[in-house]
């Protein structure tokens, strides 16, 4: 038997490493930055003095060609990791996708029951097959960003595969404990890929302020993952989850702390209102490809582990968290839809969405119907691939024009009209057009929360009617009206940026007309949860609910 | 009046000594007694090659036998006693030792490592600093050979301090230890008046501590009639020595456990008997604060542990509401000052309290797998800590001068050594707990056993002071890689062998016992699972009371 996913998980590792050790160039730092400077500045062979030029020469040459290597190899494993990926998903068996499969379990720290263990269900595969599209796509994307840094990005391109790695481990682990590993281990390659690699001066607050948040929640959830160990006695996630899990019989008091502290940290992660400010201000100061996966996949690590760790671990807690979960993802939505339209930079602009589009998500999964999670993880997927698609035409723009604020465009349609055609469309994708994937599961989600109550859904609704707000005004604002200044020899898209926009675009497409292969992977796997959350929360949370609207008069 | 009183010494055959099982603690003084001789006879020129030699050789002879002896203790008992019951031997205290003996031997290489025919210390530590006579000695090289057998006679007293199984003993190894350290603190090469200043403090506060200790050692020779940890153990489950009737000896024993643990508190540096440890660890040549930080940190943790779990383990419910205070102190305050540090040695000092705190929860649990947490905590946690100071060791104001320990200074680090700082970035990332780090299992270990034995609102208190302390590991990172050098920026010297090597083997062990961390989580430490096997003296005497304390609570 192959091991799949751990082939998933190694091979990005391994490019990693390899690009890690690349040679670098043997010249001294003070070589090492005049080179970096000349090769900015000009072409090295060309200007200045025989003398000047030529200990810059070959450092700049080496820089170059081991930051094009680095690129290559990058390219090359993300690629065959989405053929590993894609080829595994071919074999998985869509009958019984409820269920894990291309399991492994070895021991690893014995001592504390701990497991190196693997396997995917229909969610966590759809998780990973978006996660390993979005890699390739962003490493073309930032091809070209980091010319001008003395490793020529290599470092960067290294850190993705990093990523990589620690993303498909922390959707595949089917261990609590090696879950807690990926998803606090995958902070320390984001943090350098903002604090290092980003863009601004307030880059490196920006990414301190992301790693603190992330691993104040993280810690919080440690106790929580210690709780589960002492009183479940092991860490694997089948012996743990379910009716007859090793979890069940835990009283409901104690349950409920430790649903609060996974539930915490995945609020901070998904991000949640009152706990998402540290978005915003690390999108501002992501480079685009990094925005991709830091609202792509890494805060889907949220929704997904309230869905799989929250839901399924304490089902008797669930029905008491409920209805202030539905609250704070209703205050998400219009809250983060309001200051999405305030926004002048577009980058923290599709930032606040994703706060919106997240409420969507947690308030489909605590609807806690069929329709509603199976909408909140179809939803996950394609808000991967739209917010994905949306980060790198806003960076396309700012490889243009080096801003990413509003007011600094205006008419981009009239000098770049595919860039402009493909901006509209992954900005109606934003909005849940219909005939765009994200509106199937946001129709799914409507369904499901309708279901379980109609007033959060009206409410939610008014978030809707904002998102065409957002979007459709920052397409206003950048793209029509007179052409400004500075904007007039622009660019339309080379062919590298085609080729990392149009596979998300063909995705959304499809999703959006045929979402029924999504669909079918992800609702077996939905109905088992919704199982474990109705047989103790449905009638219970409709009465917690009475309980809860007593309490609010 | 005098209680029974039959102190070994009075009889009349000579005490058994098992010279075998004293053979390490031998070794190390012989080698002490004779590095002392080598001063007084061997040419001045080749002094300290040879003193050098002799530590390493001793060093490493008394990790051989500590591994053998392992070998011959009796396989069905947990340990056994020597030299007339003043010493224990049995797999904990061997593994401390081991540890103490490992850590003492990689200080030395620091200890040892000299740029431009000068080492860490002063040249003539009798002459006034900045006089004339201080000039000449350094022009002529004059150096201090003598801090090779004083680093000897420390870790002798180290390795008994752990071991000791009475409290005269353990008085004598504490002083052992401390004497020396005290002189070494007041020998740094450069900002000698500052190093004085730290010495002379060390001194007082540490005499001053040793009178508490003393003084708890007479009041539980008053409540148990005996010095001997088995003895005193006997006594406190009998409530007290023979002369005590229905527990009216309650008093002495508590202030006895009190007074003593404030002298234990003391040398591990918790709150509110840390004031020490900034000044000392700032002051003292960095080597020697390596040395302090690791291995003083080890035997003093391994003496705490042993007092508190054998003849103290009766009276479980007398100390713990007292190291619960004192961990959440240590936890909280040190978190907090720490933040406001500028200076990297100071820093660290406050993060070796606030770790101790962290092992403090793992005391406080008074279990087995409490006791297994703290050895795994401290053996990860010198390794590290070494790697750390080595660093601290090689960034310089400028090429020969003195160590730069302004962290604002410390801009651009990564940019001018990438491989050195991101040995220090790792180093950081294990002390802040990051999984695939050895300071992740290690805390991993203490918190569990602490929510095992019901102390889970001590571990969250510990997670929330991670999180503070989180913030400025992270800020020196951000320091080191993500701002642009001011001016010159610092200088790096270039690694010797030993510091290189140093910070190899922190930066090996750090991953591999965060990684791999199995072999020795399941072999070295004691277990309460495997039988009595693995389980030393020190536990086996103390779980039947502590472990059933913890499970009834």
């Amino acid at each position: 038997m192959i091991p799949w996913l751990t082939i998933a998980i190694a091979l990005p590792a391994v490019g990693a490493a390899l690009i890690w050790a690349l040679p670098r160039t043997a010249a001294p730092a003070a070589a090492r930055t005049a080179a970096a400077r000349a090769s900015a500045s000009a072409s090295p062979a060309g200007g200045g003095t025989a003398t000047a030029v030529r200990p810059a020469a070959p450092a700049a040459t080496g820089g170059g060609a081991s930051a094009l290597t680095a690129k290559r190899l990058a390219l090359g494993f993300s690629l065959g990791t989405l053929a590993v990926v894609a080829a595994m998903a071919l074999r998985f068996d869509t009958s019984a996708a409820g269920d894990l499969q291309f399991e492994e379990v070895h021991p690893w720290i014995p001592r504390f029951g701990v497991n190196y263990a693997v396997g995917v269900d229909g969610i966590a595969l759809a998780l990973i097959l978006m996660s390993v599209v979005l890699v390739p796509l962003v490493v073309l994307a930032a091809w070209n960003e980091h010319e001008d840094r003395p490793d020529g990005g290599r470092g960067y391109f290294a850190l993705i595969l990093a990523l990589e790695a620690m993303m498909v481990g922390v959707f595949a682990a089917t261990d609590v404990f090696l879950f807690y590993v990926f998803f606090e281990a995958m902070l320390i390659p984001v943090y350098f890929m903002i604090g290092r690699y980003g863009r601004g001066d307030d880059r490196a607050r920006a990414a301190v302020k992301f790693l603190l948040y992330s691993l104040a929640g993280g810690l919080i959830m440690l106790v929580s993952v210690i709780g589960v160990y002492v009183l479940g006695g092991g860490f694997l996630w089948s012996d743990l989850a379910g009716e007859g899990g090793a979890l069940a019989a835990v009283d409901p008091v104690t349950a409920r702390w430790l649903f609060l502290g996974f539930f915490i940290a995945f609020a901070i992660k998904a991000p949640m209102w009152p706990v998402h400010t540290w978005l915003p201000s690390a999108a501002g100061a992501s480079r685009p490809g990094t925005a991709v996966l830091l609202v792509g996949v890494l805060d889907k690590v949220g929704t997904y582990g309230m869905l799989r760790y929250c839901l399924e671990l304490f089902p008797s807690a669930v029905s008491w968290f409920v209805w202030p979960v539905v609250g704070l993802s209703l205050v998400s939505i219009i809250y983060g839809a309001i200051l999405a339209i305030g926004q002048n930079d577009m980058m923290r602009l599709v930032a606040y969405t994703s706060v919106s589009h997240f409420g969507f998500i947690t308030l489909g999964i605590f609807a806690l119907t069929a329709q509603g999670q199976a909408g909140a993880a179809l939803y996950m997927v394609n808000h991967g691939f739209a917010t994905g698609a949306l980060f790198l035409v806003v960076g396309f723009l700012i490889a243009r024009r080096g801003t990413s604020l509003i007011t600094d465009y205006g008419g981009v349609q009239k000098v770049a009209p595919k860039l402009a055609g493909v901006f509209l469309v992954v900005g109606l994708a934003g909005l849940a057009l219909p005939g765009l994937a994200p509106f199937v599961s946001e129709f799914l989600v409507f369904l499901g929360v309708y279901a379980f109550s109609p007033l959060p859904a009206v409410i939610a609704a008014v978030g809707v009617v904002l998102a065409a707000l957002y979007i459709l005004w920052m397409y206003q604002r950048t793209m029509n009206g007179p052409t400004k200044e500075g904007l007039t020899g622009m660019r339309d898209l080379s062919a590298r940026e085609t080729w990392a926009v149009a596979p998300l675009l063909a995705l959304i497409l499809a999703l959006g007309v045929y979402p029924q292969p999504a669909l079918d992977v992800i609702n077996p796997a939905v109905e088992r949860t919704v199982g474990i959350g109705t047989a103790d929360g449905a009638s219970e949370g409709a009465a917690g609910a009475q309980e809860e609207e007593g309490n609010a008069e | 009046m005098i209680p029974h009183m039959d102190l070994p010494v009075i009889t009349e055959a000579p005490p058994q000594m098992d010279w075998w099982l004293l053979a390490p603690l031998l070794t190390v003084f012989a080698a002490g007694v004779l590095g002392v001789l080598l001063e007084a006879f061997a040419p001045k020129e080749r002094r300290r090659g040879i003193q050098i030699v002799l530590a390493v050789l001793a060093l490493l002879a008394t990790f051989v036998l500590l591994v053998l002896q392992v070998g011959t203790l009796p396989a069905d008992e947990p340990g056994v006693t020597v030299a007339a019951g003043v010493l224990a031997v049995d797999r904990t205290v061997i593994f401390f030792q081991g540890t103490i003996t490992v850590l003492a031997l990689i200080s030395l290489l620091l200890i040892s490592e000299r740029r431009d025919g000068r080492d860490a210390f002063a040249a003539q530590a009798a002459t006034v600093p900045g006089s004339e006579e201080e000039r000449a000695h350094i022009l002529a090289g004059s150096q201090h050979t003598e801090v090779y057998p004083l680093v000897l006679f420390a870790v002798l007293g180290m390795l008994m301090f752990p071991a000791s199984n009475d409290f005269l003993t353990m008085f004598i190894a504490l002083e052992v230890m401390s004497l020396p350290l005290y002189l070494l603190c007041g020998l740094a090469r450069r900002r000698r008046l500052f190093s004085q200043e730290a010495a002379v403090k060390y001194f007082l506060l540490g005499a001053f501590s040793s009178a508490f200790f003393l003084f708890g050692i007479a009041m539980v020779y008053g409540y148990a009639g005996s010095v001997n940890f088995g003895e005193i153990r006997t006594a406190v489950e009998a409530g007290g020595a023979e002369i005590f009737q229905g527990g009216d000896g309650e008093p002495l024993l508590l202030m006895g456990i009190g007074l003593v643990a404030v002298g234990l508190l003391f040398k591990v540096g918790a709150v509110p008997f840390h004031n020490w440890k900034p000044d000392v660890y700032q002051g003292a040549p960095t080597p020697i604060t390596a040395l302090m930080a690791s291995c003083t940190l080890v035997a003093a943790f391994g003496a705490l542990l042993r007092v508190f779990f054998v003849p103290f383990g009766g009276s479980i419910e007398a100390w713990q509401p007292m190291l619960w205070v004192v961990a959440v102190l240590t936890m909280v305050v040190a978190a907090v000052i720490a933040v406001t540090q500028r200076d990297v040695k100071r820093l660290l000092a406050y993060s070796s309290v606030v770790h101790a705190g962290f092992i403090l929860t793992a005391v406080v649990a008074g279990s087995t797998d409490g006791l297994a947490g703290a050895m795994f905590y401290l053996a990860a946690y010198g390794f590290t800590t070494l790697g750390a100071f080595a660093v601290v060791t090689l960034v310089r104001t400028k090429d020969g001068g003195q160590e730069l320990g302004d962290l604002e200074r410390w801009a651009g680090l990564g940019r001018r050594s990438p491989g050195l700082a991101g040995a220090l970035a790792l180093f950081l990332l294990a002390f802040a707990g990051i999984p695939l780090t050895s300071g992740f299992i290690g805390k991993f270990a203490v918190f569990e056993a602490a929510v095992a034995a019901g102390a889970a609102p001590l571990v969250v208190v510990g997670v929330l002071s991670s999180a503070v302390t989180a913030f400025f590991y992270v800020r020196i990172i951000v320091v080191m890689f993500f701002r642009d050098p001011e001016g010159e920026g610092p200088t790096v010297v270039r690694a010797g062998a030993a510091t290189g090597g140093v910070i190899a083997i922190g930066v090996a062990a750090t991953l591999l016992l965060g990684v791999y961390p199995g072999p020795v989580l399941d072999n070295l430490l004691p277990s309460s699972e495997t039988g009595p096997e693995p389980v030393a003296v020190m536990v086996d005497q103390a779980t039947t009371e502590t472990g059933s304390a913890a499970a009834s609570e």
